[in-house]
């Protein structure tokens, strides 16, 4: 027991020593940066959303007689088809997107992650089926296996959430599965095994501390892909349903206005784009941090 | 070579017939009666409950199920619940125009993502490198539907260059090409750049140098056939994305391909029409795949030997 603890102890400095010249690394890495600021900068825009708007009445409520108005000191973007200010709606958008794309994310990493330590730790006929399934769904292009899956839930946040973190997950199973059976054989988890540690045990505390590194570079640029595919099905109507502010939405409403308020359609989608450069940024950042001997 | 492209094949089949069960799950696990939809709203219950049973739609899922597949290993996918017409003839009618805006996004993809990323490479750091970085990094980023919607508002709104909807002409073509390209294109310049710079770095390469052979020699003839192997895969990978790209893209310029198709039978609910248009896609990209790996033995002679030493 005492030398689970220590090695315990061990391990954590050896981690908290990885992770800062991970962000040594990182920081030099001025693309990178840059995209982190980024994307702060929106996590912020999104968080304080509510402090300057109001939901019902800036982003939602319509009045007419101030309809398709250019931009101006008092409507920043200006204002779309129903009277609605388009800074507002944004600035509210950036919640859904980035937590559609957060969610997304976080589900299909722990259920793609799950799938894969199984497939990875025991091998065999365990992977052969949980594999065999996931080249099923590896074979659709992701936009078409999420238009499938959304046409039979039907639109709205909740499906296009579970659409998107369906799609999603085979990658995932096959990042950890191919970590877990690189680690699986080696000395420290044969030693964890000696010593009765259990299996479940042995995959959280163990292995994934040391497959978490192309999981969360993954993590990052599959979200930058979710909030594109997103906006992509709102765009063409089986997303997020109209009043909710999503951007791909906003871009499909702006189209019929386009020849005469071409302003409409160019802050949403600047929007996203900045959204999802951000993140690509950030995981191409973190994918040479993690691995030195790509930058050089 | 024959019995590798054969067993290909033959692994192709479960992953086809396991689409075809999962998508085949999903809509009949949804609500809506495609009776009821055939028939309209103001059609009595009995003629609902006779199409019903003439359509087989009380029987098990299983039963159903089973029935489907053996029709489709005949070539016979079933009829469209909304216009009636058989599946694989609405496909073949609508493919054409997808598979003319892919190849053409592949090709202009290709076209100007390789001589991109080489030139990229060899001339690290140079105003051309960044330059060709960030058109990259923004290309990768760009939502393809907003860069259509972006290349209307220029060139037909504007300019009154281009054909904003319609797929006639190369015209038409022209504008839905180059938005599904832009990403393809990002991710090749990025792929070629990076397998180029570890290319140049290698030891045959410094030879050649030494050697004293021409820059452009050295970069034609001995770097760019190791450098590009990653960046094939890619472009065969890339198909995939290409269709499914497509199902938006066709949205956006009023295109009717097989993307428009797949979104109008999810809205409606036709799912013979759903399950055909979503397998034939998946066999196209698993087509694509094949053709590009084959190619590849023939390019890379390290698996042309590797596959000639199983092959004894």
């Amino acid at each position: 027991m005492a030398e689970m603890v220590k090695t315990g102890a061990k391990k954590k400095v050896k981690k908290r020593s990885q992770l800062k010249s991970i962000w040594f690394r990182f920081k030099k890495n001025k693309l990178a940066m840059f995209g982190l600021i980024l994307f702060l900068m929106l996590v912020l825009m999104a968080l304080s959303a509510g402090l300057f708007l109001d939901y019902d009445t800036d982003v939602i409520g319509q009045q007419m007689k101030q309809r398709l108005q250019f931009p101006s000191p008092e409507h920043w973007f200006g204002t779309d088809q129903y009277g609605r200010d388009v800074f507002a709606r944004i600035v509210w958008g950036s919640r859904i997107s980035l937590s559609v794309g957060l969610f997304t994310v976080g589900i299909a990493m722990t259920i793609g992650g799950a799938i894969g330590a199984l497939s990875g730790y025991y091998g065999g006929k365990v992977d052969m089926v949980l594999m065999r399934i996931m080249d099923v769904f590896l074979a659709l292009p992701g936009t078409i296996l999420a238009v499938a899956i959304v046409g039979a839930l039907g639109p709205g946040l909740v499906n296009v959430l579970m659409a998107m973190s369906i799609c999603r997950i085979p990658q995932f199973a096959r990042i950890v599965r191919s970590s877990v059976m690189s680690l699986r054989g080696q000395e420290f988890i044969e030693a964890a095994r000696a010593c009765g540690t259990k299996d479940a045990r042995i995959i959280l505390r163990h292995i994934m501390p040391n497959a978490i590194g192309p999981l969360v570079v993954q993590a990052t640029l599959n979200m930058a892909t979710t909030i594109l595919g997103v906006a992509g099905l709102s765009f063409i109507g089986l997303g997020i349903e109209a009043p909710i502010p999503e951007w791909g939405s906003m871009l499909s409403e702006a189209r019929d206005q386009m020849r005469y308020y071409p302003y409409l359609m160019i802050f949403p989608g600047i929007f996203i784009m900045l959204s999802v450069l951000s993140l690509n940024l950030i995981g191409d950042g973190l994918r040479d941090a993690l691995d030195p001997r790509m930058k050089n | 070579m024959l019995k590798y492209i054969g067993k290909r094949l033959i692994l192709m089949l479960p992953v086809i017939l396991g689409i075809s069960f999962i998508l085949f799950t999903i809509m009949d696990l949804t609500p809506g009666d495609p009776a009821r939809m055939i028939l309209g709203e103001y059609a009595s219950q009995e003629e609902v409950d006779a199409l019903r049973e003439e359509m087989g739609l009380n029987e098990n899922f299983f039963v159903r199920y089973g029935k489907y597949v053996a029709d489709a290993v005949t070539g016979d996918f079933g009829t469209s619940y909304r216009s009636s017409t058989p599946v694989v003839e609405e496909i073949a009618a609508r493919f054409p125009a997808t598979l003319q805006i892919a190849l053409l996004a592949m090709f202009l993809a290709v076209l100007i993502g390789i001589p991109v990323g080489i030139i990229s490479a060899v001339k690290q750091y140079s105003f051309a490198d960044i330059l060709s970085t960030v058109i990259a990094l923004a290309f990768t980023s760009i939502p393809a539907f907003w860069l259509g919607l972006l290349l209307i508002l220029l060139f037909s709104v504007r300019l009154h260059l281009l054909p904003a909807v319609g797929s006639d002409t190369w015209k038409h073509m022209l504008m839905p090409a180059v938005s599904l390209a832009a990403a393809q294109m990002a991710t090749i310049i990025r792929m070629t750049r990076s397998t180029m710079l570890e290319v140049i770095r290698q030891d045959y390469i410094r030879t050649a140098k030494a050697k004293g052979a021409p820059q452009r020699r050295i970069i034609f003839h001995h770097a760019i056939k190791n450098a590009l192997l990653p960046v094939i895969t890619t472009v065969g990978l890339s198909m995939g994305n290409l269709l499914g790209g497509a199902l938006i893209i066709e949205n956006v310029f009023g295109i009717s391909g097989l993307g428009t198709l797949m979104v109008n039978s999810v809205k409606s609910k036709d799912t013979p029409m759903l399950i055909g248009s979503v397998m034939f896609a998946a066999v196209i990209a698993g087509l694509v795949n094949l053709i590009v790996d084959v190619l590849y033995t023939y390019i890379d002679p390290r698996i042309k030997a590797q596959f000639v030493k199983k092959k004894k």
